[in-house]
């Protein structure tokens, strides 16, 4: 066995290195002021043309993209100039959102399911953002990007069913909560291993290009991922065959209780990994959802025109713990959240539609009482399916199914086994009747 | 007799519309390489990349001339990241293509790792069919060309303890052309590894002896065009009453050699496929002989050949006659200098041998 060396050998004039492990500003009971955060004007920000070189944008890599002012008008040329009606529905999903959200945590609290994740604060980075691609570009998402299956349309039921991992589960009570897949809405299979949607969808849209179809993919990694080889991956992958992608890093400060830092946030912008790779790179303010919906439309508008790929960061904040099974009083400060310098989405998108004349108070809280109403009527119906742990589920048979297309005979020796300890356990059940805990 | 017979003339498959006529003598370079160039013909959906595939054709040339007749959108090069290679493969398969990627060494697969087992080994699981990852990963692997730690290693133990993965080893040309057609159009992800010191001929273990090329060898009679051989059917290499011999890739010729060699009359039988595992004709054989012997290069602990015993001891004991024998690479990295000393060449198989027909 080596010696260790000395760290200080005689005569050695060298000054000792040290080593920084990066620390939050704020810890718990700590006064939280972000005053030191360089926020754009609204408006500020120049808009080049979707052809643009990335070396020819790099402060917007740096900067803030940002739409919706103090006055809560649009300004500027990334103002997306949405119609009232569209306008309406972008904080009508985003409301829902919010509600089922609520609903969800709440029903983990009661016991109904195992696990649930929050979106609260970054609604904007998935509706706006989704809203902006076509309903048939393929996103592969992270785990907080429930906004997007709300823009899209899918069924509320069809997410309440997968969250109980009941017997109306589509997915056969197989993925943990939230890991949702629809292919009718062109939502890939999430994953719990970080990041891997990345390159997966670089290769989705490779096959698009190859083929000479005109649907573009998107994918949405949070910035503590970006950390992982397979953005990295994904990245030159992007770049080395111009795919038409879209990489979205939703930048909401923490992952689960290590800040951003730990991802590189201290010495540069999530936005500016675009640069070194040639990617086209947009800092965008997350809870502007007019400037969520603009960067992405200029995104697409750039991949589906074959000019490139583009990295998108979305400044947002996370305003809940990661999960249902995290508390973070326990490692940032509680004020963080309203200090927060951007606000809150749905509260900024609905005073955008009062400023201009087109919403009002009333019509908000009767909106937000629709959202609560069909939540919780849906959850009633979709509880008729059963709930986690509480009897129905799919037949035992199918945890060996899918495996593979056909069974193998290993599996099928298992299957019997399985089939047999359920017996045993529960005989006074019928083995098909897809009943029993 | 559940294991298919050795002659290379009846063609499995179901292509009534396309038969393969003619057959020619050819090595398993020249095998894989028609394979993918038949199904990129055939399959508008197969596409071929890896580094060092496209123009160059592979640094083993099993990729030669396929660029330029299919294409550069076919069959291309790649950054140098099995992360990335396999992430876009699984990618591609959600879009609706057939991907076979190419990992350059078998050593080079583990950055691909969690792309191959959390991603495209559970995406049919996961998303209930909806998605699927039909792509064959092709990766030469084992040792025996001095290839130092890096690029010798046997690692397909890692991939059949994967639920959701197919592993798949010919160890012939004709069996290597019939089994990668069959691994490219399975739904499933296939781990196709190839036995790169079998390349160019089939080595027996004797190293210091001349290479006999595989024109010499009845299995190099491939026919031209498609054919497949189905995953999950072992092939019976010779017929014999002393003992059961299992086996796959390189290990199978020295294997055969060394009872040759020996007068042995051993039931030797080429896997072909780890998973599914023909435990029929493992079961037959070992029933017949009441004596098995397992042969592979890959290290020994929880190598594939402690399956297999497990399998054969489970299935088969009271028709055993000895204890099963188990005869691998050492528990240690692949010596570059040393490289013989390491393989599990005839000395080791021909002690096993008779240990178990002593027994």
């Amino acid at each position: 066995m080596a010696d260790k060396a000395d760290p200080k050998p005689s005569g050695d004039n060298r000054p000792a290195l040290a080593l920084h492990v990066p620390e939050p500003k704020f810890r718990p009971g700590d006064q939280a002021d972000f005053s030191d955060i360089d926020i754009s004007e609204p408006g500020a920000q120049p808009r080049p043309d979707e052809a643009t070189k990335p070396e020819d944008m790099k402060e917007l890599a740096y900067g803030l993209v940002r739409v919706l002012g103090d006055d809560n008008k649009a300004h500027g040329p990334w103002d997306p100039k949405l119609d009232p009606e569209t306008l309406r529905t972008m904080l009508g999903h985003m409301a829902m959102v919010r509600a089922f959200d609520e609903r969800m945590f709440r029903g983990q609290r009661q016991g109904k399911t195992s696990f649930y994740m929050k979106c609260t604060g970054e609604e904007a980075t998935s509706v706006a953002a989704s809203m902006a691609l076509a309903s048939d570009d393929m996103v592969f998402p992270s785990y907080r990007q429930q906004g997007i299956l709300i823009a899209r349309g899918y069924p509320l039921i069809e997410m309440i069913n997968q969250i109980y991992s009941n017997k109306g589960d589509k997915l056969k009570g197989r993925q943990l909560p939230i890991m949702y897949s629809s292919r009718e809405h062109s939502f890939f299979s999430i994953s719990g291993n970080l990041a891997t949607q990345t390159p997966q969808a670089v290769g989705w849209a490779m096959a698009s290009a190859s083929k000479g179809d005109s649907r573009i993919a998107a994918t949405w990694v949070g910035e503590g991922s970006t950390a992982e080889g397979d953005f990295h991956s994904a990245c030159t992958f992007a770049t080395v065959y111009n795919a038409p992608v879209i990489l979205n890093v939703i930048n909401n400060q923490w992952a689960i209780s290590s800040f951003s830092g730990f991802a590189g946030a201290e010495r540069t912008t999530f936005a500016a990994r675009a640069l070194g790779y040639g990617l086209a790179g947009l800092r965008v303010d997350g809870n502007d959802a007019l400037a969520c919906y603009a960067a992405q439309q200029w995104a697409a508008n750039r991949a589906r025109a074959n000019q490139g790929p583009t990295l998108i960061e979305y400044f947002t904040y996370r305003a809940e713990g990661h999960s249902t099974s995290d508390d973070p009083s326990g490692y940032r400060s509680a004020q963080e959240r309203e200090e927060w310098p951007l606000g809150d989405p749905v509260t900024r998108l609905k005073d955008h539609l009062i400023a201009i004349g087109e919403w009002d108070e009333d019509r908000q809280a009767a909106m937000d009482k629709a959202c609560a109403e069909e939540v919780k009527a849906t959850t009633k119906e979709a509880e008729k399916n059963g709930i986690l742990g509480h009897g129905l589920h799919h037949p035992f048979h199918t945890m060996f199914e899918d495996v593979f297309e056909e069974l193998p005979w290993h599996l099928e020796e298992q299957a019997e086994q399985a089939t047999r300890e359920r017996k045993i356990k529960w005989p006074d059940q019928h083995p098909m009747d897809g009943a029993g805990k | 007799m559940n294991a298919q017979t050795n002659t290379p003339a009846p063609v499995e498959g179901e292509a009534p519309d396309t038969p393969a006529v003619s057959s020619r003598r050819i090595n398993m370079i020249e095998a894989i390489n028609e394979a993918l160039d038949v199904m990129l013909g055939r399959d508008d959906d197969v596409i071929v990349m890896g580094e060092d595939v496209g123009y160059f054709g592979g640094v083993f040339r099993c990729t030669a001339g396929l660029q330029e007749k299919h294409g550069k959108t076919r069959v291309f090069d790649t950054p140098i990241s099995e992360c990335g290679i396999i992430g876009v493969a699984v990618g591609m398969g959600a879009y609706g293509l057939r991907p076979v990627p190419e990992i350059q060494f078998a050593d080079y697969i583990y950055p691909g790792l969690d792309q191959l087992i959390s991603e495209a080994a559970r995406l049919r699981y996961r998303s209930a069919t909806e998605y699927i990852a039909p792509m064959t990963v092709r990766s030469p692997f084992g040792g025996g060309i001095f290839g130092g730690q890096t690029h010798s290693q046997s690692p397909e133990s890692l991939f059949t303890h994967v639920a959701g993965l197919k592993t798949v080893i010919p160890a012939t040309p004709y069996d290597a052309k019939g089994l990668l057609i069959a691994a490219i159009e399975d739904n499933d992800p296939v781990i196709f590894f190839e036995p790169k010191r079998i390349y160019n001929g089939p080595f027996t273990g004797y190293y210091d002896s001349p290479v006999e090329p595989w024109k010499k060898h009845p299995d190099s009679e491939v026919p031209e065009g498609y054919y497949k051989i189905p995953l999950g059917k072992a092939r019976h290499v010779s017929e014999g009453e002393e003992l059961t011999v299992l086996a796959y890739g390189t290990m199978v010729h020295v294997a055969e050699a060394v009872c040759k060699k020996k007068g042995v009359e051993a039931d030797i039988l080429d896997l072909r496929t780890l998973v599914p595992l023909d435990i029929e004709a493992i079961e037959e054989s070992v029933k017949k002989t009441g004596k098995c012997l397992i042969v592979h290069e890959a290290t020994r602990t929880s190598g594939f050949g402690a399956e297999l015993s497990a399998l054969v001891t489970e299935r088969c004991f009271y028709h055993l006659e000895a204890p099963v024998e188990r005869v691998t690479g050492f528990d240690t990295p692949y010596p570059h200098s040393l490289e013989w000393a390491y393989f599990p060449g005839p000395v080791r198989i021909g002690e096993a041998i008779d240990k178990i027909l002593s027994d």
